[in-house]
């Protein structure tokens, strides 16, 4: 009832181009952030902590760079998991070997994924489509064979690398969750305001005309390669620092198995599930994708003792699939838009139009 | 010499089965401008499906559990044509693609669920013993599975080029909408296809996992298949063919003869390389048809 | 009675083909500054084509495109060719459907906006003021095409008729020195086009815009252009003020065909 656009009148440009015009929006904004930053450290569990929002976190992220990509720009990427990895290598061996500090190292890590990105991007400046979706998954396998072989990188057997003991500013240790969390949390706070500022604003514009009518958009002065390459960049950037987090502070060590292609397929789904070319879907879809499993094994733990992990893996499978055709069926830019709609509705209610 | 020749032949017939694998996207492409994620997925949905009225929970004989197996495959067929993609008819092509993604893991879930997630032999009878042609080594296996993939191609060829079915397959496939106003059902032509791709990883299946074994990592074969069909170009029967068996004559060459110099294994990635240079040069695969942008 | 001026933009001898069939045959024209210019002919005469050569979406076989007095290289990319300010809504819609009515019509500012990527993200500042500054100029032609109340609706989800106005109005906000309408009220009802050929004409003697269309509607082009060129099978047969091409034979006979003797 107090959702409404009535009597919120906008005397300037600014406030109603602002990130959230309607004050409730705003209020519920600042909520979260006070959930993030105060209760979730202070009142939950080390597990909870640990296990499902550091991931949430880091799978948002990742999956804002695939959006970018994918829901903005239009250029599919069925091969993204694998900037993450190169991220995640990246900012070890910046830390670890070169001994650089650890966030300059944790977005070092995005900006050297941003730099493979690129070059894995040119080929969408002269092929479109499947086409360049096949293309991308060149990036998964080669990239991955890249890291397995080449030692100096991937650390020793099997692409496997521990991560080194973590200092902030060289001296604040990073030992317990709450402060690793700390961390990821500004991280991606920052950056997913960032993210959301590029996207409502003039490239991200761009990135959509490219998504919707490429040669309208080329007529009308986009430069698309420049946009597309651009898009590739920070879509790899996100997915760099996301690996390099989920490294650091979830895993504990860099392995090449934490992001194969069937994590590169899964991202695809959670942006599909989660609603493409919105932040907001990021998260949600992040937010499915992570607690999906939790939330099967607390199901069935219920009816039985120990769950298997092979009916656990087969029923996430099933559900997620399943919610992947069903969103696509039924609301095809997915949670995201449901939530949209909700608030359309609360608008008007308690009339109908 | 003989040496090379011998790693040639080997390639070139893991190439055939590449372009066995490659075909069934290449169908479904073809009719509904799809490009099947599933794919995979249906070749170790059938895998296990043989396995499991092979000796698993019947033990029916061979003929017969290949009959049923295509069978399954047809009922998917249909629940795919009809739940899945009928509601996405007018949609874009992306979002179906994005439907064959969930369909993937609708059927490994399901397939796993019914049929448990450990790696299971597939043994067809078929004696793995090497014999020489023209003093070069061969297995039978692999030469039965070749024959079989040929007889399949020559098939399938002659399925589009010359039955009446086929010949509307293929006007859906060049223009919907001409089709329907013509009296074309699209979702018959969807469904017969589908059924057609379900046959083709039927046999990939089979062959493929009486080779590795039927479990999870034969849906990887299918993404092997991807580079040969960006060679081949997504929509050319003959480009599959053509590709696979550069494919697989490239990759066993390279691995033999240039692996050992950067470290192995680059049968993974060789593929995917060999198929941006080829995109790099031809955006449409060697035989694809391009899209000419009109305002 | 544009003889003396330079004209802004001129194509010399065209000659394009798409696989063996002729599109346009050595085929010239000129555009005045200021003017409203038509270009009419029978469906598949080659007139969208022009068009697409003029802004560069296709490359002319041969001939050559001088604009504002220079001559422009084959290579040169549409987004350069936009740049250098020509502007053109299309025949069938090209809206981005997945955007606002406004966003729509901010593309249209893109080549003005100059923030860089670390200046967007920061959002605050400078990028903001661009913003701001130009989404005023994107009200004013908001309110010059009587929109107001669409701003935020999807651009899919505009009637036909909107969507068009929307298109002209993403032309427009580019602030081009040439604008090209490629059937700006095809599949309109009279009242619709009574109402685009007002924003026309207003474009036109208010805003001072260049005006190039095609429309096959011949009460409206010969209402509200200066001169028309006629083009049939590719070839130009004639050119003139709507007065002459009335009463030209080569146009009549290209329209209604041959008389028996």
């Amino acid at each position: 009832m107090f959702y409404r656009e009535c009597s919120n009148f906008k005397d300037s440009y600014a406030s109603d181009m602002a990130i959230f015009p309607i004050p409730l929006d705003r209020w519920g904004f600042i909520f979260m952030l006070f959930m993030a930053f105060v209760v979730v450290p202070l009142f939950t569990s080390e597990y909870f902590i640990t296990n499902i929002i550091i991931p949430f976190y880091c799978f948002a992220l990742a999956a804002f760079g695939l959006n970018v990509l994918a829901g903005y720009a239009g250029q599919i990427s069925i091969g993204h998991a694998a900037f993450m990895a190169v991220g995640a290598y990246a900012s070890f061996n910046l830390y670890g070997r070169l001994g650089l500090p650890l966030v300059p190292s944790i977005l070092g890590g995005g900006l050297i994924s941003a730099a493979v990105g690129t070059i894995f991007g040119l080929p969408s400046l002269r092929i479109k489509g499947f086409y360049l979706a096949i293309s991308t998954l060149a990036s998964q396998f080669i990239i991955e064979w890249v890291i397995v072989h080449w030692k100096w990188v991937s650390g020793g057997v099997f692409g496997t690398i521990e991560a080194p003991k973590m200092f902030l500013f060289g001296f604040i240790p990073l030992d317990t969750a709450v402060k690793k969390y700390y961390l990821t949390l500004c991280l991606m706070t920052v950056l997913m305001t960032f993210g959301k500022n590029l996207v409502r604003g003039q490239l991200g514009r761009n990135w959509m005309a490219i998504r919707d009518v490429d040669f309208a958009a080329e007529i009308i002065g986009v430069n698309l390669y420049r946009d597309k390459l651009i898009a590739f960049a920070v879509s790899t950037f996100y997915a760099g620092v996301a690996g390099a987090l989920i490294c650091f502070t979830y895993v504990g060590a860099a392995n090449i198995e934490e992001f194969n292609v069937m994590v590169s397929f899964a991202m695809m789904g959670m942006i599909i599930v989660g609603g493409l070319g919105t932040v907001l879907g990021s998260f949600l879809g992040a937010g499915f994708f992570v607690m999906l499993p939790i939330g099967i094994n607390q199901f069935l733990g219920s009816f039985m003792d120990v769950v298997p992990a092979d009916i656990l893996a087969n029923i996430e499978s099933i559900l997620f699939g399943g919610l992947i055709v069903f969103f696509l069926i039924v609301e095809p830019y997915g949670m995201a838009r449901l939530w949209h709609t909700i608030k359309d509705k609360m608008r008007l209610w308690p009339f109908p139009y | 010499m003989t040496f090379f020749f011998e790693v040639l032949v080997t390639g070139l017939m893991v190439g055939i089965m590449y372009s066995l694998v490659a075909l069934g996207f290449v169908l479904i492409f073809k009719a509904s401008e799809v490009f099947n994620m599933a794919q995979g997925a249906m070749s170790l949905f059938a895998g296990l499906a043989l396995v499991g009225f092979l000796d698993q929970y019947l033990q029916l004989p061979l003929w017969l559990a290949l009959l049923c197996t295509v069978a399954v495959m047809t009922i998917w067929a249909y629940a795919i044509v009809f739940i899945v993609l009928k509601p996405l008819v007018a949609r874009p092509p992306l979002m179906l693609f994005m439907a064959t993604f969930g369909v993937a893991y609708l059927m490994e879930g399901i397939g796993q669920s019914i049929y448990g997630t450990q790696a299971k032999g597939l043994n067809l009878g078929i004696p793995d013993t090497p014999i020489v042609i023209g003093g070069i080594f061969m297995s039978t296996f692999d030469l039965f599975f070749t024959g079989v993939a040929a007889i399949l191609v020559i098939g399938l060829v002659w399925f589009f080029q010359k039955t009446r079915t086929g010949r509307a397959l293929r006007a859906v496939s060049d223009d919907h909408e001409a089709a329907l106003s013509v009296g074309i059902p699209l979702l018959k032509a969807w469904t017969i296809t589908w059924i057609v791709a379900g046959v083709v990883a039927t046999v990939a299946g089979v062959a493929w996992g009486t080779r590795l074994g039927v479990q999870f990592s034969l849906t990887y074969i299918a993404l092997k298949s991807l580079p040969v069909l960006i060679i081949g170009g997504l929509d050319s029967i003959p480009g599959a063919i053509i590709a696979g068996l550069i494919v697989g004559a490239g990759e066993n060459l390279g691995e033999v003869f240039i692996g050992p110099y950067v470290g192995g294994g680059i049968q993974t990635f060789f593929p995917y390389l060999l198929a941006l240079i080829v995109l790099y040069f031809r955006p449409y695969g060697l035989f694809g048809k391009e899209i000419i942008e009109r305002v | 009675m544009n003889e003396k001026k330079e004209p802004l933009l001129r194509a010399e001898n065209i000659h394009i083909s798409f696989g063996g069939l002729k599109a346009l045959n050595d085929v010239s024209l000129e555009i005045y500054p200021g003017e409203i210019m038509a270009i009419i002919g029978p469906n598949g005469a080659g007139k969208t084509t022009m068009l697409n050569i003029i802004n560069g979406f296709y490359k002319q076989d041969e001939g050559r495109i001088i604009f504002e007095g220079k001559k422009r290289s084959k290579k040169m990319k549409p987004n350069r060719i936009a740049a250098q300010g020509i502007a053109r809504t299309f025949q069938n819609l090209a809206l981005f459907r997945g955007m606002s009515a406004l966003g729509n019509i901010m593309m249209g500012r893109t080549m003005k906006m100059h923030a860089n990527i670390f200046s967007q993200a920061l959002y605050w500042r400078f990028s903001q003021k661009e913003e701001i500054e130009h989404r005023k100029a994107v009200e004013h032609i908001i309110d010059f095409l009587q929109i107001q109340n669409i701003r935020r609706t999807p651009a899919s989800t505009l009637p036909y008729g909107l969507q068009k106005r929307v298109e002209l109005g993403r032309a427009l906000a580019a602030e081009p020195k040439l604008l090209l309408l490629d059937e700006p009220m095809a599949g309109m009802n009279l009242e619709e086009k009574e109402d685009i050929a007002r924003y026309v004409l207003d474009a036109n003697e208010e805003l001072g815009y260049t005006i190039a269309l095609i429309e096959h509607d011949m009460g409206v082009v010969m209402d509200i252009c200066d001169r028309i060129v006629v083009l049939d099978f590719g070839n130009k047969i004639a050119e003139g003020t709507p007065e002459e091409i009335k009463s030209n034979q080569k146009v009549i006979k290209a329209y209604l065909g041959e008389a028996e003797n």
